[in-house]
């Protein structure tokens, strides 16, 4: 929960600075100093012109559109974290979800499959639906739709259990199996699938905490995909791995989007060109611009995109 | 200033100080465990030299004769009524034939423990055949006899200052000179429960009482301060309401224990009319007592479970009771175990509770049963340490000698246990 409140005290911040922008300082550009002058940044982009702006610019539908969103909006007691956002989620595609800290990205990830449900302040309004069913409908058991929507995060979280019961963890408590030899199947192709099988064949019995970070993380990868779902939602899944480790999942990503759609969180651009073809770029909780990457990177429509993927913010 | 001085300068002036200080600060707190450890040490050492002579009691060897016309008068032996005192009596009347006065003989007699006849009924009991013959048996010496044996009676102190007369000691003297006295394992410690006399009493009542009083505890107090603990922190809506059962359970902890007993006296004896000094009701104050410990152990151990681990079965689909007893629950369990010694330490100790429920009476037979009338070593302890016979004050330290190493006992099964269960994450 650490993480989700820094970034609600990141945007409260920001905020408290936009409402009354201070004289224009000249920001020298070395990461230490930018990093504590954040909000002054972001300041010289008042949220008077992203809301004035309008709406979202580019396309926030697709061709079969699998999840839509609606007019989302989350907020954190008093503090709105989630303004207005629609974005249509196709099936089998990657879409990444960019922008500085406190934007909102995370927030919005954790709405699509009800995480935020576990933090009471928080609130969601809007529609989200699932392949046609409203997913915060009352009727609509979360722990179904997390089957549905799986979510692999920031920091690889493998359980202090041995890697199959890792893996075998979710067809266990789903039942998906209906018995040893289905449920070791089902353990043996979801390793296979992420990449990991060669690597633990022998050690399905050690603690899955003994693995590498990049393994944990692809090993937590395994565990999601073993209840096949039909989402896979990745938190900044590469951010505490190595060059190699992150290669291996992006390459892992390429081949896991034959089967799922993938929404992806990162701070990296060049990870989210690679993986992905859609971006989206939040800032300050709008959805300022969705777009094919190459579009985005190549010919950003919105003055806030470009700045960012220039790096000029955030 | 003519000379600025550099930063290095500045640094290093100032690292002569901070080695002092860190040298300071470690001196204080070698000093502060050295203390700790040699208070320890004294305690420790104090109490096995008074205590460990309680393990030894004096014996002396009689040649009884089982004269089946005094036992069995008429051809029926009834064990209630035999005369088994007299044997003892006339057995050693005869290793000193020259006592005849009266009130000499009854001073010998005193030189044998009343369990001496105790003793001679169980082997009779045990084996009838024995009827008729004369037997040589070690029997438990009075404690007046322990006493000067372990050389805690001044024979030079005036006579009538001391327990045992110049007459007696001259036939203790004596008999020691035949070989009949010897120094034996104390099996009565172990065995009996408690008895007025020093040398018969035994802590076995006090231990059974205090274990079944724990078992008491342990079984209703850790599920429920487990299951109250999982609730508050896990299910339970942040309200005003749960604030103030928050505030009430810490100051419940730290409630002087003796409320507990008033409370206990009140509610389960007055009000549930449950027996009195039986160990179902200690147990039950002691649950009372023991329930905030735990409670705040177990939401601290369950606060301590990374939030990571959480998500990780949040995110896969499990629902909220399946994030709990699949993986908050078992990371959270040693800590919980820690909290539930801590509480059943605390529980084994206490004895101010127990007074206000009956728990002190004297009770010499050994609690069958939860409702069995019973004392807990504490109270043995301090109904002990009370008695004014010279021969308790060495039962007194035996008894704390017992007491640690149940608690050690208790302290080590949940070591085991914790560090079973122990994972890394």
């Amino acid at each position: 929960m650490s993480r989700e409140e820094t970034c609600l005290t990141m945007t409260t911040m920001t905020e408290s600075i936009t409402d009354n922008p201070p004289p224009q300082a000249p920001v020298p550009n070395d990461g230490r100093q930018r990093d504590r002058a954040e909000g002054i940044v972001l300041s010289e982009y008042p949220r008077q012109e992203t809301e004035l702006g309008g709406k979202t610019i580019g396309k926030i539908s697709c061709e079969n559109p699998f999840m839509v969103v609606e007019d989302v909006n989350v907020y954190y007691g008093d503090n709105h974290a989630i303004r207005n956002v629609s974005l249509e989620i196709a099936k089998k595609e990657v879409i990444a979800l960019i922008g500085p800290s406190g934007c909102g990205k995370s927030t919005f990830l954790r709405c699509l499959n009800r995480m935020n449900d576990s933090i009471e302040s928080a609130r969601v309004t809007g529609k989200i639906m699932l392949d046609g069913q409203d997913i915060y409908a009352k009727e609509q058991d979360p722990v179904a739709l997390r089957a549905r929507v799986g979510m692999v995060f920031q920091k690889p979280n493998p359980f202090p259990k041995s890697v199959y019961d890792n893996v075998a963890y979710g067809p266990r408590i789903h039942g998906l199996a209906g018995d040893r030899a289905e449920l070791d199947a089902i353990v043996h192709s979801s390793l296979e699938r992420a990449g990991l099988l060669k690597e633990v064949k022998d050690r399905l019995d050690e603690p899955g905490t003994s693995l590498s970070g990049g393994q944990q993380q692809r090993l937590c990868i395994a565990r999601t995909i073993a209840v096949n779902p039909e989402i896979i939602l990745m938190d900044e899944p590469c951010s505490a791995l190595d060059p190699i480790a992150t290669a291996r999942i992006e390459d892992l990503m390429d081949e896991l989007c034959e089967d799922y759609a993938i929404v992806i969180v990162t701070h990296s651009m060049q990870q989210a060109a690679r993986v992905s073809r859609r971006v989206a770029y939040f800032h300050l909780g709008l959805l300022v611009e969705v777009d094919e990457t190459n579009k985005i990177f190549t010919n950003p429509q919105h003055k806030l995109t470009e700045d960012y993927i220039t790096g000029r913010i955030g | 200033m003519a000379i600025e001085k550099t930063t290095r300068e500045k640094v290093e002036a100032g690292l002569a100080r901070r080695h002092r200080k860190e040298a300071l600060f470690r001196v204080v707190g070698m000093l502060a465990t050295v203390v700790g450890v040699l208070f320890l040490g004294i305690f420790f050492a104090t109490l096995v030299a008074k205590g460990s002579t309680a393990f030894k009691q004096t014996f002396v060897q009689l040649d009884i004769t089982l004269e089946a016309d005094v036992l069995a008068p008429g051809g029926t032996l009834d064990l209630g009524y035999a005369d088994f005192d007299g044997l003892v009596r006339s057995a050693l009347g005869k290793q000193f034939p020259e006592v005849t006065a009266r009130a000499d003989r009854r001073q010998l007699y005193r030189l044998v423990s009343v369990g001496a006849s105790y003793a001679l009924r169980d082997l009779i009991e045990k084996n009838p055949a024995l009827l008729g013959t004369t037997q040589s048996l070690w029997v438990p010496a009075s404690s007046d006899v322990d006493m000067l044996i372990k050389g805690n009676i001044d024979s030079n102190v005036d006579e009538s200052l001391r327990t045992l007369s110049d007459q007696q000691i001259g036939w203790v003297t004596r008999l020691a000179a035949r070989g009949r006295v010897e120094s034996r394992f104390n099996k009565a410690l172990f065995t009996n429960g408690d008895s007025r006399d020093p040398e018969l009493a035994g802590v076995k009542g006090a231990v059974v009482g205090s274990f079944y009083m724990l078992l008491v505890t342990i079984t209703l107090s850790f599920p429920i301060g487990v299951a109250a603990a999982i609730y508050l922190e896990e299910f339970a809506p942040r309200s005003r309401l749960s604030d103030l059962i928050e505030v009430n359970i810490n100051n419940l902890a730290a409630v002087p224990s003796i409320v507990f007993g008033l409370l206990g006296l009140a509610v389960f004896i007055d009000w549930m009319a449950l027996p009195r000094s039986a160990p179902l009701v200690g147990g039950l104050v002691l649950t009372l007592l023991t329930l905030p410990v735990i409670i705040i152990a177990s939401r601290a151990a369950i606060q301590a479970v990374p939030p990571s681990i959480r998500e990780a079965a949040l995110g896969i689909g499990a629902s909220n009771t399946q994030v709990v007893v699949h993986h908050v629950l078992p990371l959270a369990m040693p800590g919980m175990l820690t909290g539930a010694i801590i509480g059943m330490s605390r529980a084994l100790g206490e004895s101010a509770p127990l007074l206000m429920i009956g728990m002190v009476a004297f009770i010499v037979d050994v609690p069958g049963s939860l409702t069995d009338p019973a004392t807990a070593l504490p109270v043995q302890i301090y109904l002990w340490a009370d008695s004014p016979e010279r021969a308790f004050a060495e039962r007194t330290s035996a008894a704390i000698i017992v007491l640690l190493g149940f608690l050690l006992l208790m302290n080590f099964a949940a070591v085991v246990l914790r560090k079973r269960m122990e994972r890394k994450w």
